[in-house]
């Protein structure tokens, strides 16, 4: 089993020090001729994992402009059981974070556990069949939903026996991506590291438990939907977050060329994440017919993860401080500083929402989608584009073929996911007070969002526009149609200062 | 002690911290729950709540599969929490026992549509209609209901809720028209009958009244509690 990740003759001939502290910037210590070696050994499973993420994110967009649609003119698509808007919804979130998300998130994490750990992936085939087995089981839970077979808890819809074949696909990937890390030849691992081995773990316990909730004794009405609270909490803010600010944390240093700011924020931060963001769950059931300790529980986890939203953020941004010109010139700092940024704004956002003052205004409205799509989206996506801008020429030898297209992928996910947010915070905002008005009638409380529909359509139609360029670009660069390896596509020629 | 042991323990601690505070603790303390009832000289009488069955169970069934819960939440927040009592959607807050049989619970986290906790209650049946609307049924009964599943806007005028058609069959008359028929316009000769899913769906929809008393929660208004 040993030789399976054996680390690099090299290393193991002429080490190279270890240095003191630890390593504030990334993996730059070891030679390019073996970073290429590590490169070529993820290729595989990594383009599979991109690639099938992709087919995901394409599906997703296709549901959520229809849900989008649907809320503005209920008729479209009614008469088509498997289209209503009953269903389409929670294929829509189901495709867009099993799929897109889980898929694209492990894909980056097994290339930067490789990178990271200075170790090449053996027997690819294991990744790749994991990943196929979670795909046939999501598949099977994604037309189970659309024909009206789901669980019933939101967030965990996806029947019980196709989350089993989803699990054994888990299983492979994740004792896979664990033995990258236990034989990774760098002994400190990097803060990118910590939070990619705490996503692998928290999220199969979670979503096992969650499901297991269902059948054991004695759990019942309202802990049913306790548990699935937790566990769909714990999918976007642990799984997700953990995977985004992983990759943050590698790709910013990396392209402006400069260690991570201070490395015991970085610690901080990851502690007070890790302690608190699991105990934020019940704030989805705030008000609810909940015990109401476990809700204050959550809201005071929530508060306390301040300390995390401004470690994470200072160190981030303090790393980039001085080189801001990059996201004018690289497409993975622009992609990746708006997730960053997105992340604070994000957080802040769910905070501020967990208050009760503010909770018994915004909750069962639209403000809660703005603060799951600010996550899912705004955040954890922008950065995984980014970071497939960054990763992908490594893997296929040539670069992205046109930064007007890089562009154009911009402006609609940032414009469109943006848009998306303002307008289902103003709608949530608007509902929300005609909902604490006693007099306001139920036909009053739903004109209030009537305003607002136009906006999210045109956001999700952006979106969309993006996704089909970014697509396209994809695609491009696996037909290896792009601009000779070498120097990666910019937006615009950098001086010598910052080139990566 | 090696710095990537205890980035494990540390991670695994802090699942297990949080699967113990946000799941065994609450499930501690709800997972004995039963249902309400008085003894009245070893007579067990008033029992609240009672299991899904039958027409009702088969309805929550068609309820899940179509979604319903993504627009229509079923709970009361107390005063403290929102108007939902004032705005009259329920007498009073919903706590964990009203739910004891609800595998899933249907919470619902969006109100697109109102809150169905008490739909079938006497004050909901009661409720006047729409004034614009083609319809204009006297009580929110389960002929009101199906019409509604089938065209909201007839008596909903500006509703946002989506036709569910195909819970209903179009049919030739064959002799006498079914006394399902819905009371809808249709060409001379047809008839518009609902499937037995969305009999069973407005079955369960008139089932859900959460305004039963329980001790452990004051009701807003006693008069109409203590019915």
């Amino acid at each position: 089993m040993t030789t399976a990740f054996a680390s690099d003759p090299v290393s193991t001939i002429a080490p190279v020090p270890t240095p003191a502290v630890s390593p504030a910037s990334a993996d730059t210590n070891y030679p390019p001729a073996e970073r290429a070696a590590v490169d070529a050994s993820a290729r595989g499973p990594v383009l599979f994992f991109f690639g099938n993420g992709l087919l995901w994110l394409m599906l997703a967009t296709v549901l959520g402009l229809i849900t989008s649609i649907q809320l503005a003119y209920p008729s479209f698509l009614a008469d088509v059981p498997f289209l209503s808007y009953g269903r389409i919804w929670p294929a829509f979130t189901n495709t867009l974070c099993f799929g897109w998300g889980s898929l694209a998130g492990l894909g980056v994490t097994i290339w930067l556990l490789a990178r990271l750990g200075r170790v090449r992936v053996k027997l690819p085939g294991v990744l790749i069949t994991g990943a196929i087995f979670w795909q046939v089981g999501l598949t099977y839970g994604i037309i189970g939903i659309l024909g009206g077979k789901t669980t019933g808890l939101e967030g965990l819809e996806i029947p019980t026996g196709s989350a089993i074949l989803m699990m054994i696909g888990y299983g492979l990937i994740v004792v896979w991506a664990l033995m990258l890390f236990s034989f990774r030849s760098q002994s400190t691992p990097f803060i990118s590291v910590w939070y990619l081995v705490a996503a692998l773990l928290w999220f199969p316990w979670s979503f096992a438990l969650a499901h297991a909730a269902r059948f054991l004794p004695n759990v019942t009405g309202v802990m049913q939907g306790l548990v699935a609270a937790w566990a769909s909490q714990n999918f976007l803010s642990v799984w997700l977050t953990a995977i985004g600010l992983a990759a943050a944390y590698y790709l910013i240093p990396k392209v402006v060329n400069r260690p991570v700011h201070s490395y015991n924020l970085a610690a901080y931060g990851f502690w007070s994440f890790i302690l608190f963001t699991g105990l934020t769950g019940a704030v989805r059931l705030s008000g609810g017919p909940i015990p109401a300790w476990v809700v204050t529980l959550s809201i005071a986890a929530n508060i306390l993860l301040l300390v995390q939203i401004v470690t994470v953020t200072t160190n981030l941004v303090l790393t980039m401080r001085g080189q801001y010109h990059m996201v004018y010139h690289s497409p993975t700092i622009r992609f990746t500083f708006f997730g960053a940024i997105a992340f604070t704004v994000a957080s802040c956002l769910s905070l501020f929402a967990s208050l009760r003052s503010v909770d018994r205004i915004v909750h069962f409205t639209q403000f809660q989608n703005a603060e799951t799509q600010l996550i899912i989206y705004s955040f954890f996506s922008m950065v995984i584009f980014g970071a497939i801008y960054y990763i992908l020429p490594r893997l296929v030898g040539c670069e992205w073929l046109s930064s007007t297209m890089i562009t154009i992928h911009f402006w609609g996910a940032a414009y469109g996911g943006g848009l998306l947010v303002v307008v289902l915070l103003l709608s949530g905002l608007a509902t929300g007070y005609a909902l604490t008005d006693p007099a306001a009638t139920v036909r009053q409380i739903i004109e209030t969002s009537s305003v607002y529909l136009a906006g999210a359509i045109l956001g999700w139609l952006l979106i969309a526009v993006g996704h089909l360029v970014f697509g396209l670009h994809f695609l491009l660069m696996l037909l290896r149609i792009g601009q000779p390896g070498g120097e990666p596509t910019l937006f615009s020629p950098i001086g010598e200062e910052a080139k990566h | 002690m090696n710095r990537s042991n205890f980035l494990l323990c540390g991670i695994i601690g802090s699942f297990a911290l949080s699967t113990f505070l946000l799941v065994l603790v609450p499930q501690m303390q709800l997972g004995g729950m039963q249902p309400q009832y008085n003894n009245e000289e070893g007579k067990i009488t008033d029992i609240y709540p009672i299991e899904n069955r039958g027409i009702v169970a088969a309805g929550r069934a068609v309820y899940v599969s179509e979604g319903c819960m993504y627009c229509h939440s079923q709970q009361i927040r107390d005063e403290q929490n929102g108007a939902d009592i004032d705005r009259g959607w329920g007498v009073r807050r919903t706590v964990a026992r009203d739910y004891l049989f609800d595998s899933p619970p249907l919470l619902g986290s969006s109100r697109i549509g109102p809150d169905l906790a008490n739909v079938g209650s006497a004050t909901w049946r009661n409720e006047p209609t729409d004034e614009d609307a083609m319809y204009k049924p006297a009580k929110r009964d389960a002929a009101w209901e199906l019409l509604h599943l089938y065209d909201p806007r007839t008596i909903v005028k500006e509703s946002n809720m989506p036709s569910y058609r195909y819970l209903f069959d179009k049919r030739p008359i064959s002799g006498q028209r079914s006394v399902d028929a819905l009371d809808v316009p249709v060409e001379d000769g047809w008839e518009i009958v609902p499937t037995s899913e969305a009999k069973e769906l407005v079955g369960y929809l008139l089932s859900l009244d959460r305004s039963h008393p329980l001790k452990e929660v004051k009701s807003a208004t006693p008069e109409v509690a203590a019915k």
